[in-house]
């Protein structure tokens, strides 16, 4: 079943062109990713599809709803099923692990629960239980500016799983994290999209990391769409003609 | 064809010299300024200062009437600081490109601020005087307005550096714009707001001795009294006591900013 | 929600038996104590205001017909526009001299403040003696100076120069101390000397943090030059504002002296924020 549909979607920045006529769908429980080099679009085209920044021209349809037509209130219910995770983490680091994951639920949150932070005990369990998943179980009280980069990025993935998304868009997730943090990272991703059948659409720099976890890979460059197929279909022409001449440093084997 | 940087370096390093140097003697001639005077009063009110300006004993018992006076400085410094950042932050929040709600009252916000900033402060002091008179509600106010003009502008930016990331991850997450405010934006830039309410209250308290020499309010009042009376020594006791209050506070202000940042 | 989830997450209750979420640091505790002891403070001072008999709801009545009359009906009656122009530049001028001697002191100083380029001791010393310096208002320095030199230009511009030293060697000695420790090394292996490490190193790299700095306290000079025209008899548009508003209670003739400092201050800070831009966020 599709769960999300991108037809000729463009993005002007005054006089450049940052997404040209991007046309593609997605299927629910399918783990894409989307590679090109960096400028390519490719945060623009993430941030389109839940409206952190505005499309100029096209349809983007996520659940069979229009999310280009939706008014305010409609985009923030639309938004409480569709997590983010960002590169730099973005959590408030002077709270506490705990509270930055309940930030998660506070689309689903009248005004006043929302101001003073009060949230329900199945709420807080449901948070211990994404953290113990998420291997934080031990982290729960400690202030965000205290943990390493992977574990923060954690805390961004359990912000979202709370949510109880459809989909999760993560926008270069890895980019700031050494190797073997990137693997958990990656790894647990994965398992979200396997175990719990959630959708991930995810930016990435790296084509092996891409190759080796997506099912389904999207090449972006210079605001178009150059490749959309199965990873193993990716060839080191396709490459190159996603990465132009930065290719030569990317293809290792 | 391309210059030598050092050779443009050079010519940039002459000009600038040849700027200040020119503007330097056109305000000498324009502030009538004595060089010559200049250099040799220096050493000559650093002599008077030592002979002069320390308190005796009988200055001493001036020192419960400074001190009252004192104490109402610090708390209209507090006071005016405190009231006027609940302002601003509601200005700053207007104001800021992470969190303003649209650009007409982004906009409004920060003109008027830039309006409040940039009227000095002896300026608020005169004409407030002619309606307060010599209360203390003429320094409180001229406090108030130049204060909440400076930290508005030091909250937007506050606001920027701080939230802006953890802004965009919680709009992402569907909350509303007053959830972001005190979910995100407020426990990620409070300590910052703090420091800036500190500085300001260091300021403040500088700023009314001037004030209140000008308006005849305050710990002002008292100096100009004593100095118009050429009573040095108890001029001096209040100088003393407004440099133990200001460093006492600053010692506390840094306390609290090694904790919280 | 998944109803009731077991979790084996070691977590802590509230008194009523809730999962605790926030957590109790030094931090936080010294932020809630300094807000509440500023508002206690506050509402003492509400309370305790030395009103002196003053009217509160005609005051502030009076006191919005005068901003009316000041800014929509502001003109000149006792000098012409030129001479207000005249005693703007003075004023400029005042804050240039004050900038300029000031500036040259805390660049020599800020060297020696700077703990990379002095010792720790000397840096101390100075931190301390400038610590000093700012905690009295720029105003008693210049009635101070103006017992030895006399009201005017030259007791303004001193006592002004304090301040400004205090200001700019904490500034300067900050941007000296963010120069990277391997620039220095290098050259004081290759056998340099302080002052040719000063000139070929430091100078030129901190050179744009000092330029913005030293713009910024222009800008702060201005408003002080204009403080001290009024309290302290320096001259300048200070001056006419304390005459118009002190002297001949003239509410229309404020209203333009202060269109005029206020449009000049702008500029000021128009140029300062964008040499801040450049300079001192950019890198």
């Amino acid at each position: 079943m599709v769960l999300l549909d991108v037809k000729n979607v463009s993005k002007r920045y005054k006089d450049t062109k940052a997404l040209s006529n991007v046309n593609f769908s997605v299927k629910e429980g399918e783990f894409i990713s989307i590679i090109g080099p960096s400028g390519a679009g490719k945060s623009t085209l993430l941030r389109c599809i839940n409206r952190m920044i505005d499309a100029n021209d096209g349809e983007i349809i996520f659940d069979g709803i229009d999310v280009l037509k939706l008014n305010k209130r409609d985009l923030r219910r639309l938004r409480t099923k569709i997590g983010m995770i960002f590169q730099h983490y973005n959590l408030v680091y002077r709270l506490s692990v705990i509270e930055n994951v309940l930030h998660g639920r506070l689309g689903y949150k009248s005004k006043i629960d929302g101001i003073i932070g009060r949230y329900s005990e199945e709420e807080k369990e449901q948070a211990l239980k994404i953290l113990e998943d998420l291997g934080l179980g031990q982290q729960i009280y400690k202030r965000c500016d205290e943990l390493s980069g992977g574990q923060k990025q954690r805390v961004g993935i359990a912000r979202s799983l709370i949510q109880n998304p459809k989909m999760i868009l993560c926008d270069e997730p890895i980019a700031s994290l050494d190797p073997s943090s990137s693997k958990v990272i990656m790894d647990q991703l994965k398992d979200i999209s396997v175990e719990k059948g959630i959708t991930c659409l995810v930016n990435l720099h790296q084509v092996e990391v891409a190759i080796k976890y997506s099912d389904r890979i999207i090449g972006v460059n210079s605001g178009q769409v150059v490749f959309d197929g199965p990873s193993r279909e990716l060839s080191s022409d396709t490459i190159y003609a996603i990465y132009g001449t930065e290719a030569g440093n990317l293809i290792v084997d | 064809m391309q210059i030598n940087p050092f050779v443009k370096k050079r010519r940039q390093f002459i000009g600038l010299t040849i700027i200040l140097t020119i503007f330097t003697f056109a305000s000498i001639i324009i502030t009538e300024y004595d060089v010559v005077k200049g250099f040799t009063s220096a050493p000559r009110a650093i002599n008077w200062m030592i002979a002069n300006l320390y308190p005796k004993e009988e200055a001493l018992k001036n020192l419960p009437r400074i001190l009252d006076k004192l104490g109402e400085t610090v708390i209209i410094s507090i006071g005016s600081t405190t009231v006027a950042s609940i302002f601003a932050l509601m200005f700053a929040i207007l104001g800021s490109k992470t969190t303003k709600v649209n650009n007409v009252l982004s906009l409004f916000s920060r003109l008027t601020a830039s309006i409040f900033r940039n009227i000095p402060i002896v300026a608020w002091a005169m004409v407030l005087l002619f309606s307060f008179g010599q209360s203390s509600f003429t320094g409180y106010l001229a406090l108030f307005f130049v204060t909440f003009g400076f930290l508005t502008r030091a909250f937007m930016e506050t606001i920027d550096e701080a939230s802006f990331s953890c802004v965009e991850a919680l709009r992402a997450t569907g909350a509303n714009y007053i959830h972001i405010i005190f979910q995100a934006v407020l426990p990620s830039s409070i300590p910052q707001i703090i420091s800036w309410m500190l500085f300001m209250i260091e300021t403040n308290i500088r700023s009314s001795t001037l004030i209140g020499i000008l308006t005849g309010t305050g710990i002002g009042f008292s100096f100009n009294l004593y100095y118009k009376s050429m009573n040095y020594n108890a001029a001096s006791l209040v100088v003393i006591s407004i440099v133990c209050t200001v460093l006492l506070i600053e010692l506390l202000s840094n306390y609290i900013r090694r904790v919280i940042l | 929600m998944e109803g009731s989830i077991v979790s084996t997450v070691k977590y802590r209750k509230t008194n009523k038996g809730k999962i605790k979420i926030r957590t109790v640091t030094t931090s936080s505790v010294v932020i809630k104590t300094t807000l509440s002891i500023l508002l206690f403070l506050t509402v003492y001072g509400l309370v305790t205001l030395d009103t002196k008999d003053v009217n509160l709801i005609e005051a502030v009545k009076d006191f919005a017909i005068n901003l009316r009359t000041m800014f929509f009906q502001s003109s000149l009656s006792n000098f012409t526009f030129f001479q207000s122009l005249y005693q703007i530049l003075v004023t400029l001028g005042l804050a240039f001299l004050t900038t300029l001697i000031g500036g040259f002191i805390a660049l020599f100083l800020g060297l020696l403040a700077a703990e990379n380029l002095s010792s720790k001791r000397v840096s101390t010393v100075i931190k301390g003696f400038v610590a000093f310096i700012r905690a009295v208002p720029t105003v008693l320095w210049v009635l101070v100076f103006a017992i030895a030199a006399g009201l005017g230009s030259v007791a303004a511009v001193i006592g002004m120069t304090f301040h400004t030293v205090g200001y700019l060697i904490k500034a300067y000695s900050e941007s000296f101390e963010e120069i990277d420790k391997g620039c220095i090394e290098a050259l004081k292996a290759s056998g340099a000397s302080w002052w040719q490490i000063v000139f070929q190193a430091i100078l030129p790299s901190a050179a744009t943090y000092l330029l913005s700095w030293t713009f910024l306290r222009f800008e702060v000079n201005f408003t002080n030059a204009v403080a001290m025209g009024a309290a302290a008899g320096a001259g300048g548009i200070g001056f006419e504002l304390f005459m118009a508003s002190g002297f001949y209670f003239n509410v229309r003739e404020v209203g333009f002296i202060t269109y005029l400092i206020l449009f000049t201050a702008i500029i000021l800070e128009v140029f300062s924020t964008r040499l801040k831009n450049k300079f001192l966020l950019g890198s």
